[in-house]
């Protein structure tokens, strides 16, 4: 697959660098992993197989082969050769075709999967790109025009999957199958969604009218949110006393508030230790949801517990392996 | 052990957070290296990985494996026969570092603000046997402990932009070494030849929560000599 524009910030990730934190090495992989999954998963991969996170304003890339992609996750308009190509189901792209993206519709990160996935090593154990340490992905780094992908090889059921398509497809640029998967199963992506939290080890530092309106305020992600984290604009909120905290470990989803008392949510390529004040900690199962918000989106926060937060995560899981089930299905039917 | 100071709590659905003491110290430093020694030498079913701090070990599990409390069952089972005593070795790791001049450009400005003349500030900075209390921040950046107060100076009012890999640097009382370059407003006083990180290696980083660093004085001839093997081994990391 060759670049032909790079787009806003296109970049190879897989679901994560796990292992090394205790080395200070951060986790990076898809902001929204739900979407990199299931991308993967409707072309024959491993779901956790790394494909490209499309921020936005998409890339052009140039099929150099026949090949099987699907694209997950934001509504960026995708169009093969100009034609708009359906999301959430395979998609079959002729050697030569031309994918590109336009307005985006919702969401802002779109993810493409390609069968057999990209053939880049990985490092540390996985091929999401940490652009800081310039290691994994392609060469390190987002995608520039002129880089070639190399494409991995496809297993043998899968090529043969491959197979129907070469035969549905007539003289358009791509084809597709006849099913995609139910939108009920995917968030809907909103630009003010509500997403759920527990209370943070450091709730209690803040004043109880903080404590309020952290849950009653609808935020406002700035545009100096990016892979690492988001910045939220809104009233500031007070702490009962200046405490000078000793660093420990942050995650995914945990909302520090330095000293100005603006909340930041930390995402996927977020430092391994912090040192401010954790007022809450986002659900997993919301993530997807907050991947999505571009900057100018409104979030609102809703409390819930840790127990509330393992089941609605079962749960989720519970779906996808139905999904992956109905995704095999439909390939032997 | 006696679990009455440890506390344990959720970060979020999963992550569960060991707490040792409220106070940074060798007592919080050696239950946290014990207890990541435990964890590191038998990991319990469902535990992704674990992050130990100044007095905190982060455990990260898997929440469709584990919920929350089996995890907090399990440690503190593992807690009751955790022997303190039993803290792992700790490894004494030569930094080399060439100070002043292009390698360290802020070292005039620390002397100048202390009255004391550079050497001073280098006998001063490479005398302690430093402790890594933990790694965070960067990849291989080591939190260290230990820096003398005659030497300790505030940050830069207006950070760098870009600081070069192995820049020796202190930050009010802390010292460190930024193993990648990164933005940052340590003074720097020095610089070191070799990689603090390197992704091709097992471990991928020189240093790791536990280990005393010492500084070593060298001459910008011996920077270069030892720089220069790197790049053999390396590539990239130039002057």
């Amino acid at each position: 697959m060759r670049v032909l524009k790079a787009g806003a910030h296109t970049s190879i990730q897989d679901t994560g660098r796990f292992g090394y934190q205790k080395y200070g090495v951060i986790v990076s992989g898809a902001m929204d992993p739900f979407a990199l999954r299931t991308a993967n998963l409707l072309v024959g991969n491993d779901e956790d197989e790394a494909g490209l996170e499309v921020t936005l304003q998409g890339p052009a890339l140039e099929m150099q082969q026949d090949v099987w992609i699907s694209i997950c996750g934001a509504d960026l308009s995708a169009q093969l050769d100009g034609q708009l190509v359906p999301q959430w189901r395979p998609v079959f792209a002729r050697k030569g075709a031309t994918l590109h993206f336009g307005k985006p519709r919702a969401g802002c990160r779109a993810y493409v999967a390609v069968a057999g996935g990209f053939a880049v090593s990985a490092v540390l154990g996985s091929k999401s790109t940490y652009l800081r340490a310039g290691i994994g992905g392609y060469g390190g780094r987002a995608l520039q025009a002129g880089d070639e992908l190399p494409i991995g090889e496809l297993k043998t059921p899968v090529q043969k999957r491959m197979q129907k398509f070469v035969e549905a497809l007539s003289d358009g640029a791509f084809a597709t199958t006849g099913w995609c998967v139910s939108a009920r199963l995917f968030p809907a992506y909103s630009d003010a969604p509500e997403v759920r939290v527990v209370r943070g080890p450091e709730y209690a530092l803040f004043t109880p009218s903080s404590q309020e309106a952290f849950v009653s305020t609808q935020y406002v992600v700035t545009p100096q949110s990016d892979r690492m984290g988001y910045r939220l604009e809104g009233p500031p909120l007070s702490f009962l006393e200046t405490r000078q905290l000793i660093s420990t470990a942050v995650t995914w989803g945990t909302v520090q508030v330095p000293a100005d008392g603006k909340p930041i949510v930390l995402m996927a390529d977020r430092q391994t230790t912090g040192g401010y004040p954790r007022i809450a900690q986002v659900i997993t199962a919301d993530i997807p949801v907050l991947a999505q918000l571009k900057p100018g989106a409104k979030v609102g926060f809703t409390q819930t517990t840790v127990e509330d937060a393992q089941a609605i995560l079962r749960r989720r899981q519970q779906e996808f392996s139905m999904l992956k089930m109905a995704i095999e299905d439909s390939w032997e039917r | 052990m006696q679990l009455d100071d440890v506390s344990l709590y959720a970060l979020g659905d999963s992550v569960l957070v060991v707490q040792f003491s409220d106070s940074i110290g060798p007592f919080a430093h050696d239950l946290v290296m014990a207890f990541g020694r435990s964890l590191a030498d038998c990991p319990f079913y469902g535990m992704v990985e674990y992050v130990p701090a100044f007095t905190t070990v982060s455990i990260f599990y898997n929440p469709l494996v584990l919920a929350y409390e089996d995890v907090q069952r399990q440690v503190m089972e593992r807690l009751r026969q955790l022997d303190a005593e039993a803290a792992p070795e700790s490894r004494i790791v030569d930094i080399p570092v060439c100070y002043g001049g292009q390698f360290g450009p802020d070292l005039e400005f620390v002397a100048e603000y202390h009255g004391l003349s550079e050497d001073e500030v280098i006998r001063i900075h490479s005398a302690p046997l430093y402790q890594v209390h933990m790694i965070g921040f960067a990849p291989g950046f080591p939190y260290l402990g230990g820096l003398s107060e005659r030497i300790a100076t505030p940050r830069l009012t207006t950070p760098r932009v870009r600081i070069p890999k192995g820049s020796v640097g202190i930050a009010g009382d802390q010292t460190g070494i930024y193993p990648i370059e990164t933005p940052g407003g340590w003074q720097l006083i020095g610089k070191c030849p070799v990689p603090l990180f390197q992704p091709t290696a097992h471990p991928p980083c020189l240093l790791r929560a536990g280990d005393r660093v010492r500084f070593l004085p060298i001459t910008p001839a011996e920077y270069r000599e030892l720089a220069q093997d790197q790049d053999v081994q390396v590539c990239g990391d130039t002057l």
